[in-house]
């Protein structure tokens, strides 16, 4: 894969498939979904963060003028306390179950409790104001360090910790224990002429799409269930209904709208059954929302985390230790990303000994849900700082100690993969000759920082087919969610492959009867493996079309090759016939020509992504600003390079609203206290800069194009290079996100 | 319930008469009795910007208006804004730039930009983002909307 190709229709920037649709409001959003005889339903959520459910009355809701139903957990068949496997690891289906409609407890506020469905939303809403609930309120556990003391309330009786294969013998919030383990640490930190150790703290930040949650649902008299909705998955959409409602997964079909945002926020459940069992009770479809409201409190966000590093280095620079204790609150249900933070907070840098522990601990706050490249930039934040400290300490340009301990292929990171040809060390070159790290820095209280970020990506199923069309294009057929411009990427491979032009693939996302199994839009995994399928499906195309080229010309299929869009007779026969032409005559030579392919690729390839940015500080008001930010990111090919720039300049102001503003505000009650857009701040234009997207192509081995996913490592490095250009501006080392005003204020002994 | 107001006014050009609670907003109004689904409900209680109209030549957000209230006034609306055969100017440049991911905010933001150009055609990048700081985009980073309604401007 080193030698440079030469592509057609891979690299350039065709306008995307779905755009017109898109900007003229043309586009069907889940919540955009009309249907006759439609309800509309509204759930009613705890005002309380931990409580038992002693009673639920429902009788004046029902009797309101305009009610057609009520459901509480009552109506979910009774979920056993089993493990389900949901594609995306095992999942406890009572937790699942509980998590849509509260059994016996209400273990945050905004938990659902109930729903209405109603003749209009308005009327929805008065009515769950009537349902009467009485609770038993119990103390709250509001933080990481303090559900793990040995006193702290217990959030669920049967959770004993899981740790290293032990179980533990008592209640507790600590649902599990993981350690990677690489050399031998004790040995590394002796051997370090410096070490550093420090511990940071993380809020609880959202996904924050612009687009809440929704769903419509219809049961037919005959049993069939079908689900309008906006979703990351639509297949996993339809595992988790299976599961949540005990119903047959062959009568469950899910239509995938367009969706407004997800960031690994839209592929676990949370008002999807509700519809069903509202739709179910009412014989009517009924579409439920959800307002901004109840998708801070309802809906996971990423987890709030208490992470300590301590690392090692000789004097001339080789990290020669790195160990971390890692706690993440998993919400009200086990199950956060500390694996995942795990498996990436040093795989940036080839260090003999590693130590890694990592503590899943549930807490009274939302269940948590995957947000890009989930754990990854709690755990950077951490490993990247400290890093720039031993920089500093051994008077080291922070950008030459990473080069000099950048993992290449064949390292091998702490929890156990071996890397393929990966892209870190260009990355670093890239921002090292980049202009904005050679322009001059030095202004008073004006600062740069640098910080990488890892993202492993996943591969997992995707399903594609391809039909020859007469006039020479052709419609692509595929389960993958379209959140950034995927129709197009998937597409363009298809296009290179069949030598058309990108704008002659029609690509759609289907429903779940429509194409085979497809996962989720997640992982950074779309391009990559739903772009191999279509590849592999194009490749289909051509082989049947060979035949049907060898028919017409009486030759055999070996004599016939294709090339830039031609068909063409070798040894022999002097034959020749474009795609197109031979497109309009699949009739007399067999009939239609439908490419397939399924995938569940090995070779997603890590991605890798190195920023620099510069910002001012306020003295007076605490107030940081960017002024300039440049990242560069392994792309391995970019299929479409305007959204892989888009993708990396998302991340990167998600990740500056991480570090500078984002957070759940708690009072001592466990109520969040800032549930509005307003209240969490999210960066807007006006905070911002250009963002430079650096796209480097070091190609994935395990990708036919080289296609590394782009889509998660970009959210990773921003708190912590901003962290360490707040140093170099005032000389503070900020350790909890967000670095928010008063924080910096404070940490400047100002107030 | 209250009695539903009978309203007469104009969307896109259009006379247009509706029926509405008097507790509904614009926007409940565009989406659920007009089917005008083009503007978005972000929030609705005026901080992301996606359901941005213009009424009676101004910029608002239509969840803050109510749906009396446009009464003998007029709405544009994205879907007003193409020609049958040819997109306006600001959604052609959005599309060449790559000014969209997920795309919900994508005819607020649209519509925002129109209202900016309507009154100051020759926008300098600090304008823009000023402007454009009542719309909420979580996927693209405003970069390459920003361009995209500096193409606008330079286009027209």
């Amino acid at each position: 894969m080193s030698e440079k190709k030469e592509y057609k229709v891979i690299g350039t920037r065709p306008i995307r498939h779905d755009g017109v649709d898109k900007v003229t409001g043309r586009a069907i959003y889940g919540a955009d979904f009309q249907i006759t005889g439609l309800l509309h339903g509204r759930v009613l959520r705890s005002p309380h963060a931990h409580a038992r459910i002693v009673s639920i009355d429902t009788s004046r809701a029902e009797a309101h003028p305009g009610v057609k139903g009520v459901v509480t957990a009552q109506d979910l068949p009774t979920a056993e306390d089993k493990m389900a496997d949901l594609g995306e690891g095992a999942v406890n289906l009572k937790y699942l179950c509980d998590n849509i409609l509260a059994s016996d407890k209400a273990l945050y506020k905004g938990h659902a409790i109930a729903a209405v469905a109603a003749t209009d939303p308005h009327i929805a809403e008065e009515a769950c104001e009537l349902i009467d609930v009485e609770y038993e309120l119990l103390p709250p556990v509001l933080e990481v360090r303090a559900a793990m003391e040995p006193d702290a309330p217990i959030i669920h009786e049967n959770i004993r910790t899981s740790s290293l294969g032990e179980t533990g013998d008592k209640p507790s919030n600590v649902a599990s224990h993981l350690q990677h383990k690489k050399g031998d640490i004790e040995k590394g930190f002796e051997e370090a002429d410096v070490v550093i150790e420090r511990e940071f703290v993380t809020g609880t930040v959202h996904q924050g799409y612009i687009e809440p949650h929704n769903a419509t649902a219809l049961y037919n008299p005959d049993g069939q269930l079908t689900v309008w909705c906006s979703t990351q998955g639509a297949f996993t959409v339809r595992e988790q209904l299976a599961e949540i409602l005990q119903y047959p997964i062959s009568k469950i079909k899910v239509v995938p709208l367009e969706i407004g945002g997800g960031f690994g926020g839209k592929i676990n459940v949370y008002i999807k059954p509700v519809a069903a069992l509202l739709a179910r009770k009412t014989g009517k479809p009924v579409k439920v929302l959800m307002n901004r409201a109840d998708v801070f409190e309802g809906t996971g966000p990423t987890p709030a985390s208490y992470i300590t590093v301590k690392m090692g280095a000789t004097k001339d620079g080789k990290i020669t230790a790195a160990q971390t204790s890692m706690a993440f609150e998993a919400g009200a249900y086990p199950g956060s990303p500390v694996g995942a933070g795990a498996m990436c907070i040093f795989a940036p840098y080839n260090t003999e000994n590693v130590l890694i522990d990592g503590y899943d601990v549930v807490v009274n706050k939302p269940k948590t849900a995957p947000y890009r490249a989930p754990g990854a930039t709690n755990a950077a934040f951490g490993s990247e700082t400290v890093i720039d400290e031993l920089a500093e300490e051994l008077n080291i340009d922070p950008l030459e100690m990473r080069l000099m301990n950048g993992a290449k292929e064949g390292d091998h990171r702490a929890d156990g993969p071996v890397f393929p040809r990966i892209g870190f060390i260009e990355t670093l070159e890239a921002a090292k000759e980049h202009p904005h790290y050679t322009s001059p820095n030095g202004k008073k209280y004006h600062g740069r920082g640098i910080a990488s970020g890892f993202w492993f990506n996943i591969g997992l199923e995707s399903s594609v087919t391809i039909n020859v069309n007469p006039d020479g294009t052709v419609n692509l057929v595929e389960g993958s969610t379209d959140i950034g411009g995927t129709r197009a990427s998937i597409a363009m491979q298809a296009a290179e492959v069949l030598g058309i032009p990108a704008e002659s693939v029609n690509p759609t996302v289907v429903d779940t009867n429509s194409i085979g199994y497809t996962a989720v839009t997640g992982g950074s995994r779309t391009t990559y493996a739903t772009g191999y399928a279509a590849y592999e499906a194009a490749q289909d195309v051509v082989k049947q079309m060979i035949g049907r080229a060898a028919k017409l010309w009486d030759v055999d299929e070996a004599n016939v090759q294709f090339t830039d869009g031609e068909f063409s007779s070798i040894n022999g026969k002097e034959e020749q016939i474009s795609f197109r032409d031979l497109s309009a005559r699949l009739g007399e030579t067999g009939g239609p020509v439908v490419g397939r392919a399924t995938m569940n690729p090995a070779g997603a390839g890590g991605a890798f992504a190195t920023h620099v940015v510069d910002v001012a500080v306020d003295e007076e008001t605490g107030k940081v600003e960017i002024l300039r930010y440049t990242a560069t990111q392994d792309a391995g090919k970019a299929i479409h390079p305007s959204y892989v720039e888009g993708q990396i300049q998302g991340g990167v102001v998600q990740g500056i609203g991480w570090a500078l503003n984002e957070e759940y505000i708690y009072n001592d009650e466990g109520e969040m206290t800032n549930a509005s857009f307003l209240d969490y701040r999210m960066p807007t234009c006006l905070d911002l800069p250009m963002i430079d997207a650096v796209i480097v192509e070091v190609p994935n081995p395990g990708h036919p194009y080289g296609v590394r996913g782009v889509g998660e490592v970009p959210i990773v490095p921003p708190p912590a290079a901003i962290a360490n250009a707040i140093y170099d501006a005032v000389g503070i080392r900020m350790t909890e996100l967000p670095m928010s005003p008063d924080r910096l204020l404070k940490a400047m002994g100002k107030i | 319930m209250a009695r539903k107001s009978h309203v007469q006014t104009t969307i896109n050009g259009e006379a247009v008469e509706f029926l509405c609670e008097p507790r509904q907003s614009l926007l409940e109004v565009l989406r659920d009795e007009l089917y005008l689904t083009g503007a978005k409900e972000g929030c609705n209680n005026g901080n992301c910007g996606a359901c941005s109209v213009i009424f009676d030549g101004r910029l608002v957000n239509s969840c803050l208006v109510l749906g009396v209230e446009t009464d003998g006034k007029s709405v544009e609306t994205i879907e007003g804004l193409a020609d049958p055969d040819k997109l306006h100017p600001i959604q052609d440049a959005f599309l060449e730039n790559a000014a969209l991911q997920c795309g919900i905010c994508t005819p607020g933001f649209i519509m925002s930009a129109k209202a900016l150009l309507d009154q100051n055609p020759n926008p300098t990048e600090h304008e823009v983002r000023y402007w454009l700081a009542g719309n909420l985009c979580r996927c693209t980073g405003y970069d390459k909307i920003v361009r995209a309604v500096l193409d606008a401007a330079a286009a027209t």
